[in-house]
């Protein structure tokens, strides 16, 4: 008896999120390790407190593992939730499993990359091309229009580092013809991005600038510029506290930050929206921001700047 | 194998290290000769003393993580766990540091040892729970890689307290001794932790058991070793080690990054199979390890430097891998 009243009790600690409420949203994410993850699942509480609805946020070890982020994703269905927040690590790949879900009647709402079908009602998204762009032209004004230029990309096959690569090499080439795009690498964890940009420095001793495409390559970024001394322009992506301070003490001219924390929130306010009916439109652009020294502590670019 | 076995197995190690080992590492040696000969003709800029101070620095976490390998892999065994362990060494140096306020040596030490109760965790597992290696140490490395999530938050921990942090890894103590030399202080560690435990390995007791158990480990068992102890004992060794490659990569970062690590354990064991320690045991020197881990960033930097892509780069150091073990299978058909 003892026994069974453990493992009862057990049961409703597991199931807690969806059995306390009535309407439960499963949020699936690409990690949840990342900084950038946790003000988005900081936004998503938040908007699901307003809302009075519970939520779950999940995502995989890493952003390689498509396998174990569509295993995530079948589990969620399977609890016939009343809604499903989801970013897909692939845009194609996880079509199939995310149909299931519609079948079912279940709601979704894509959100950060997007999802090649019109399942999802919406999607909550950096324009990652756009923004990309905006980095280029804060690197691009800091060398005074021209030079030499490199790029450190976190990833060669997700949306968001192909995007922003594009939206960054489109931005010099179409923009500023006397700037010179002499190399773009790869680099995922901070440590790689180091030991890239000393080999781009080393490679191109005339190089004026280098962007950075997330956290982890900014961060490395500016250790290899403080590294070797050097005085070349450095423009990272998204925020973190190692970041922010390398562009207090001007190692970083000035970042593009995404609004991770108004991605959170957008998703539950959509899922909440569509259940009770509400037309939502295609794609809800959460903005994005150049951030440097002279602009971090103004309110609305505070707001969405992490530690 | 079999000539191992007939009596005295360390002596028989010893000796086969002497000879093949000596040949591989020559062999190392030269590969990493003339990969720097080719960079130095085809990569421009790359024969720079700044750059071969970039190598260096770029070649400590691997070496010292290649060192910790290496005296798990002599005794047969495998230790996939290093590069979450090194991640999870450094969040306790910042939970010691960061979080309770605590002077720097304590945050060294609390790493160090950390990183050996975790590896002896390891080594009980292997030793007493007779679990195999690749399997404990796999355990270990989720384990690692939660537990450093779990205490930092899932956030990174700064080291903006303790200024003299940054100084363990970057910064170059010894330019201040002799002007001009300016290798940075987490080189000089590498190099340290690789000549002490060279001496471990070839002067003490627990050298000369952790190569026995790797020629065989029932001749040492039946010649009264405590095997599972030792077995303990080596992993404990190589989980400090770990520690000491978490405080170096904190400390270039200024931060501990939990989520970075997996992966790193697999370019430590290439580094130590490049330098000529062998998977089945037995057989490895620390100096083929940190020429193992050179000629790893010497090829990345080269790579680097000359502009090829990042996907050709992992192509071919998985090509020099593969050659590395086939030398060392051709050397111990001769020897």
């Amino acid at each position: 008896m003892k026994k069974l009243i453990a493992a009862l009790s057990a049961a409703t600690v597991l199931a807690g999120p969806a059995a306390a409420q009535d309407t439960y949203f499963p949020i699936i994410a690409k990690g949840f390790s990342h900084q950038f993850w946790q003000a988005v699942k900081a936004g998503a509480d938040a908007a699901a407190e307003r809302n009075g609805v519970s939520i779950t946020f999940e995502g995989p070890n890493t952003e390689a593992e498509i396998d174990k982020q569509t295993d995530i994703l079948n589990a969620a269905i399977a609890k016939k939730p009343q809604g499903l927040g989801f970013a897909a690590l692939d845009s194609q790949a996880q079509v199939p499993a995310l149909r299931k879900a519609a079948d079912a009647g279940i709601p979704i709402v894509a959100f950060d990359s997007g999802v090649e079908s019109d399942l999802p009602l919406t999607t909550c998204t950096t324009d990652n091309l756009a923004a990309a762009a905006a980095g280029a032209d804060g690197l691009a004004e800091a060398i005074g229009g021209e030079g030499k230029v490199a790029a450190i990309i976190h990833d060669q096959t997700s949306a968001t580092g192909i995007g922003r690569r594009d939206g960054f090499l489109n931005q010099i080439e179409a923009a500023y013809p006397n700037i010179e795009i002499v190399d773009v690498q790869y680099a995922n964890d901070a440590l790689k991005a180091t030991e890239t940009a000393k080999a781009m420095l080393q490679a191109n001793p005339d190089l004026k600038g280098i962007f950075a495409s997330n956290e982890g390559a900014a961060i490395g970024l500016a250790v290899a510029i403080k590294e070797s001394g050097s005085d070349i322009v450095g423009v990272g992506f998204d925020s973190g506290k190692s970041q922010k301070d390398a562009i207090l003490d001007g190692t970083l001219r000035g970042s593009i930050t995404q609004n991770p924390v108004g991605i959170g929130e957008c998703v539950v306010d959509s899922l909440a929206k569509a259940m009770k009916g509400e037309e939502l439109p295609e794609v809800i652009d959460t903005g994005f921001y150049w951030y440097d020294k002279d602009n971090m502590d103004d309110p609305q670019v505070a707001a969405v700047l992490y530690d | 194998m079999t000539e191992a076995a007939t009596a005295t197995p360390s002596e028989q190690a010893r000796k086969g290290l002497m000879t093949v080992g000596t040949l591989q590492k020559a062999v190392a040696f030269v590969v990493l000769v003339l990969l720097l000969g080719f960079f130095s003709i085809f990569a421009p800029n790359f024969a720079q003393w700044s750059n071969m101070v970039n190598i260096m620095q770029a070649t400590a976490v691997n070496g010292v993580l290649g060192v910790a390998v290496t005296f798990v892999i002599i005794t047969g065994g495998i230790d996939l766990s290093v590069g979450t362990m090194m991640t999870l060494t450094a969040v306790v140096a910042g939970l010691i540091l960061t979080n309770l306020g605590l002077p720097l040596p304590l945050g060294i030490a609390g790493a160090v040892l950390f990183g050996g109760f975790m590896g002896s965790i390891s080594g009980f597992s292997i030793a007493k729970l007779k679990i195999p290696p690749f399997i404990a140490t796999l355990g270990m490395m989720q384990i690692a890689r939660g537990l450093a999530l779990v205490f930092s938050g899932a956030k990174p921990i700064y080291f903006n307290d303790t200024p003299s942090y940054y100084y363990i890894a970057s910064e170059s103590s010894i330019s201040l001794l002799i002007p001009g030399l300016e290798i940075p202080n987490g080189v000089l560690i590498m190099f340290g932790v690789a000549i002490i435990s060279s001496i471990v390995l070839t002067r003490t007791i627990l050298g000369r058991y952790i190569f026995s158990l790797g020629s065989n480990e029932e001749a040492a068992r039946l010649s009264g070793v405590n095997v599972d102890l030792w077995k303990i004992v080596t992993y404990g060794v190589s989980g400090m080690i770990c520690g000491v490659a978490g405080l170096l990569i904190s400390s270039r970062l200024n931060s501990a990054q939990p989520a970075l690590g997996l992966g790193y354990e697999l370019d430590a064991i290439a580094a130590a199979v490049i330098g000529g320690t062998s998977l089945s045991g037995g057989r490895g020197t620390v100096l083929g390890t940190i020429i193992g881990a050179f000629i790893m960033s010497v090829l990345t930097n080269g790579l680097r430097v000359m502009g090829v892509q990042e996907e050709w780069k992992i192509v071919i150091t998985g090509v020099i891998i593969i050659a590395a073990v086939y030398v060392d299978i051709m050397l111990r058909k001769k020897g």
